[in-house]
């Protein structure tokens, strides 16, 4: 009887305080274990990775390349994009793949700058997956273009046209922010990288050896070392994210910046920037929860650290529809008949399938389940939910981009867009390039930063004041 | 409008008045722009997805309710803006404004195939090529030789026949003297068989377009999007009362 008294006492007490044990790693294990853990998995690949390995690799040379070169060599005819629906599933990856790349930023540099302290073990594969899916939305652009093999007249440089690039074109804007972004993330990813490819190069031989001493730097861990590698990366993590703000919201104005209607719209800026990071937290776990099943990274990634980046997932998932209502609110008030043709064909056309699955799986399923500790806690759940919002995210680019065009003020050049196997297939190639990048630098790269795990667990530590444990952080520097 | 802009010397700013009640909807000058300006026929199945290729089109609307029923036709081109949409978004200027002719230019050379402009386009007024040009015997015999045949992955447009605006101002320049009005035709006013298309100089005041273009009739197309249209149309049917 007054167990149970006391153990409803506590729940009243801390209602809200997960074990920050778990949370926070304050468990230590030596630190030669600790290397072991993350160095086993990136020493050994079996046969059923390598076995993947060429698949995706076949999939990425014939499903991408391989049609891609088609296309050049025939025309962007063979994709289904028609008049007057002039970007289609290309662009709609395009701004997906831009989307998923602020994952990394999001959840290492915005929880690195506040010391939101649980970021320390997600924030490598994070920043990863940014590098990576940079990578793969980099190239729409060039794949999109009629003239593939002219891409470089858009780089401002000298040539005997004597022609600069038109700086009053989003689309020089978005070649800007985009390289931009890819060098910055580059960096940022492999800044805090250092120590551990030191860390591997200590504990390897032959080829991993020699690259590691490459990659590392000649580090040696000395004091100075780590202080001018602190202030770096503090000084890249608030540099980056304006960058961050800025591609989306560039890449929104590739959009907004038209007179397109359902384009033109003075709240795309923010929109995009909300529904890219939505959808990249979202990415974020789902491949955290495969590379933790795969690698037997149970020690670092812990259920409590999913069950943080699921609130985040729920409250980017409100802030995404916040936007999206008064989106939508202000075309249907606002009454223009264009703009209430493409509501109608939202509600009721041929664009009702995607539109009612976007909310779906944008709104209704997470808002039903996330606010929920359980399903937050489990993995089979998240994963089906994040993938769910992945595929949402998707469908609201494709709405946007070839459903909108669809409609124009000339009812007589309405025209209709459904998507051909190249398109599909060069989309789906990028998702294979993707995880084939991800998959490779699996065995290379350290995917969990230890020692910043290594640092969050010195800098912790548990005092006991007057009847309850708290924990504690000291700065080290 | 644009009458009231200073003339530069050299410079024209060419334009065009479309009267709706003369069209009769005929397409001849669908046809006549496809012979000059090399427009390749992209057959029924690239038609059916979407893709027809007319640089001029004859768009046609129901008016009233049947039996009451009437066609309404308008020729749409490129409305050659005098504040293109399509012009700035282009990142590599394959399509700018022309300060000698007052149309807007499209450099196929240049062209990446973005397709920016053409969804920025109000009018729908752009074609993207999608394959290379493809002419069955025997019209690849009638390909014009002052025109570019464009190939695949470029953007195309209406270009008010500049070929013979060039020829019709080097011809006046050989000979010493001002172009005068109704000497440059494109191809869709020459073979307009009811004259609805009519194609001129809006910096003379005396042109024809001109004179017609201050009709009380006078309208432009999409005004209120402020592209400033160098094409007039004047109002058909049984709205006006003249």
């Amino acid at each position: 009887m007054l167990s149970e008294s006391t153990s409803k006492f506590k729940n009243l007490i801390w209602p809200h305080e997960d074990d920050p044990k778990e949370r926070l790693l304050l468990d230590p294990i030596p630190q030669e274990e600790m290397n072991q853990i993350m160095l086993k998995p990136m020493l050994k690949a079996g046969p059923g990775y390598w076995l993947l390995v060429a698949l995706l690799a076949a999939i990425v040379l014939v499903c991408l390349f391989g049609y891609w070169f088609y296309m050049v060599r025939w025309g962007m005819g063979i994709a289904g994009i028609r008049r007057p629906v002039g970007w289609g599933v290309f662009i709609a990856t395009f701004v997906f793949w831009i989307g998923i790349s602020h994952s990394g930023t999001f959840v290492s540099a915005i929880l690195r700058v506040f010391n939101a302290e649980y970021r320390r073990p997600i924030t490598r594969a994070a920043e990863l997956m940014t590098t990576f899916s940079l990578a793969c939305g980099g190239l729409f652009p060039i794949i999109h273009l009629g003239r593939a093999w002219v891409v470089y007249y858009m780089i401002p440089m000298p040539n005997q046209r004597g022609l600069w690039d038109n700086f009053q074109s989003p689309l020089a804007w978005d070649l800007l922010a985009i390289t931009t972004y890819l060098l910055s993330s580059t960096i940022y990813v492999y800044l805090p990288m250092i120590p551990d490819l030191a860390m591997a190069r200590d504990h390897t031989t032959g080829w991993r050896h020699v690259l590691y001493k490459l990659a590392s730097l000649g580090w040696r861990g000395l004091e100075y070392e780590w202080h001018y590698l602190h202030k770096a990366i503090n000084i890249l993590a608030f540099a980056i994210i304006p960058i961050m703000f800025s591609v989306h919201t560039i890449v929104s104005w590739d959009f907004a910046m038209a007179q397109q209607i359902g384009w033109r719209s003075s709240i795309f800026g923010p929109y995009f920037v909300v529904g890219a990071i939505f959808s990249g937290v979202s990415a974020v776990i789902a491949v955290l929860l495969v590379v933790r099943k795969t690698m037997n990274l149970q020690y670092f990634l812990r259920t409590e650290h999913f069950e943080a980046l699921a609130k985040l997932v729920l409250i980017f998932s409100f802030s995404w529809a916040y936007f999206f209502f008064n989106d939508y609110l202000v075309e249907w008030y606002g009454g223009e008949w264009v703009g209430h043709q493409l509501l109608t064909l939202q509600a009721r056309g041929p664009l009702a399938p995607f539109w009612y699955a976007m909310l779906f799986f944008n709104i209704v399923v997470p808002w039903l389940t996330l606010w929920n500790k359980k399903v937050r806690r489990s993995p089979m759940a998240l994963f089906l939910i994040t993938l769910g919002i992945n595929v949402g995210m998707y469908l609201e680019r494709f709405i946007i981009i070839p459903g909108f065009l669809q409609r124009n003020r000339l009812p007589f050049d309405w025209g209709t867009y459904s998507p051909r196997l190249p398109e599909i297939s060069i989309a789906l190639g990028t998702l294979a390039l993707f995880s084939l990048l991800y998959l490779l630098a699996s065995r290379v790269i350290p995917l969990i930063p230890v020692w910043e795990v290594l640092e969050g667990q010195l800098s912790h530590s548990r005092r006991r004041i007057g009847k309850t444990v708290v924990t504690s952080i000291a700065e080290l520097e | 409008m644009s009458e009231s802009k200073e003339t530069q010397a050299g410079s024209h700013h060419w334009g065009m008045v479309i009267d709706l009640d003369k069209c009769t909807g005929c397409q001849a000058c669908v046809i006549a722009c496809h012979a000059e300006n090399n427009i390749p026929t992209v057959g029924a199945a690239e038609v059916n997805l979407g893709r027809a290729r007319h640089w001029i089109r004859v768009e046609r609307y129901w008016d009233g309710e049947f039996p009451d029923l009437k066609a309404r036709f308008i020729p749409i081109m490129c409305q050659q803006c005098g504040h293109a949409p399509c012009e700035p978004v282009c990142p590599v200027f394959a399509t700018y404004h022309s300060d000698e002719e007052n149309i807007n230019i499209q450099v196929y050379n240049r062209c990446v195939g973005t397709r920016y402009c053409a969804n920025n386009c109000a009018y729908v007024a752009r074609f993207f090529n999608w394959f290379d040009p493809y002419f069955p015997e025997p019209l690849n015999e009638q390909l014009n030789p002052d025109v570019t045949v464009r190939s695949r992955g470029v953007m195309e447009k209406c270009t008010f026949c500049i070929q013979r605006i060039k020829r019709g101002e080097d011809a006046a320049k050989a000979e010493g003297r001002d172009l005068h009005d109704g000497e440059i035709q494109p191809a869709c006013a020459q073979s307009c068989p009811p004259q609805a298309i009519v194609f001129g100089d809006f910096y003379d005041p005396e042109s024809q377009v001109s004179q017609l273009a201050r009709s009380k009739r006078a309208f432009q197309l999409l005004e209120s999007l402020g592209t400033e249209p160098s094409v007039i149309y004047l109002k058909g049917g049984e709205s006006h009362a003249e």
